[in-house]
């Protein structure tokens, strides 16, 4: 097995569980209990969707707009599993397996591996370090949630709109007029609709052609 | 609200398992750039919403710095995990003074 992806693999791990205890917290906050987070954590695992599914219980929004919302917001992971298919050639039920370990960060250190043999053992292993990681993180923040204040003392809010940023900012040389546009549509809609329905507004405006051609 | 939890992180896993069974040639130029935008736009927003709203109204408050700091720091190209960590410390520093 190739050190330099094991190590990169397990640092990766590490870092997203460090953000896993600012999920588990805010999920709290939100009105989750510890079950329902770690439901979460466990079997949705794909942080953009967990965070946009409970920032919208937060804001006061109804339960099908958590859901629709983070449903849309899984929908790049079907485009990382088209790329994995020929790389990691999963059959039969590791197809089920690869499917749940498909996510933002496991589909990046295998992407950035040159060997087809590297490329394998870095979804794999990136996809086991971050779900533990992630996972137990999550209880951590779960559990700590109850007792350690308002989500805001800790900055974790602050933190969970960074970590947005985070994914967005690789994203924005090609398509900056689309997520100038997201954002507006959002923010601006935010005093007139319900907590969570400015999300899906935002998510409508990616039918306007605006930038980002190839 | 544990049914709406079931309901939408077997919605999230559907995309993932989707991606594996459907066969490649199905899939048009036209769609995955659609899916690219719908995340980059739903990403922006998400951004907004968690940086600049509370329960449903616009607000304005440390989360400015903080996001101000981690755009700094993401064009230094610093790691992600900095990123977020140093969002957490300027907003709960800011927080900690009264700000």
């Amino acid at each position: 097995m190739n050190k330099q992806v094991l190590s990169t693999s397990v640092s990766v791990g590490i870092a997203t569980g460090l953000y896993g205890v600012s999920f588990g917290a805010i999920g709290v906050a939100a009105g989750l209990d510890v079950l329902s987070v770690m439901i979460l954590s466990l079997l949705m695992f794909s942080g953009g969707s967990q965070f946009a599914f409970v920032g919208v219980l937060a804001a006061g929004g109804a339960p099908i707009t958590a859901v629709t919302s983070a449903w849309l917001m899984g929908i790049r992971n079907s485009f990382y599993a088209l790329r994995l298919t020929s790389v990691i050639g999963p059959r039969g039920l590791m197809k089920v397996l690869a499917a749940q370990l498909t996510i933002d960060e496991s589909n990046a250190v295998s992407a950035a591996q040159s060997s087809s043999k590297d490329q394998k053992a870095g979804f794999w292993l990136t996809g086991v370090a971050v779900f533990v990681f992630w996972n137990l993180a999550t209880l951590v923040g779960a559990l700590a949630g109850n007792l350690m204040g308002s989500v805001e003392q800790w900055g974790l809010d602050a933190a969970a709109a960074a970590a947005f940023l985070g994914l967005l900012w690789p994203r924005l040389r090609e398509s900056w007029q689309l997520a100038l546009l997201g954002a507006a549509a959002a923010i601006a809609t935010t005093p007139f609709l319900p907590p969570g329905i400015p999300i899906l507004i935002a998510a409508a405006v990616a039918v306007i052609p605006l930038g980002g051609k190839k | 609200m544990i049914l709406s939890v079931l309901i939408a992180s077997i919605a999230v896993y559907s995309w993932k398992l989707l991606g594996y069974l459907i066969p490649e040639r199905f899939i048009t130029d036209k769609f995955r750039d659609f899916a690219e935008r719908v995340t980059v736009s739903l990403l922006a927003a998400m951004v907004m919403i968690q940086g600049f709203t509370v329960t449903g109204e616009v607000v304005v408050d440390a989360r400015l710095p903080a996001l101000l700091v981690a755009a700094l720091m993401l064009w230094m190209r610093a790691p992600y995990i900095l990123v977020v960590i140093a969002g957490a410390a300027v907003a709960a520093g800011l927080r900690m003074l009264g700000l």
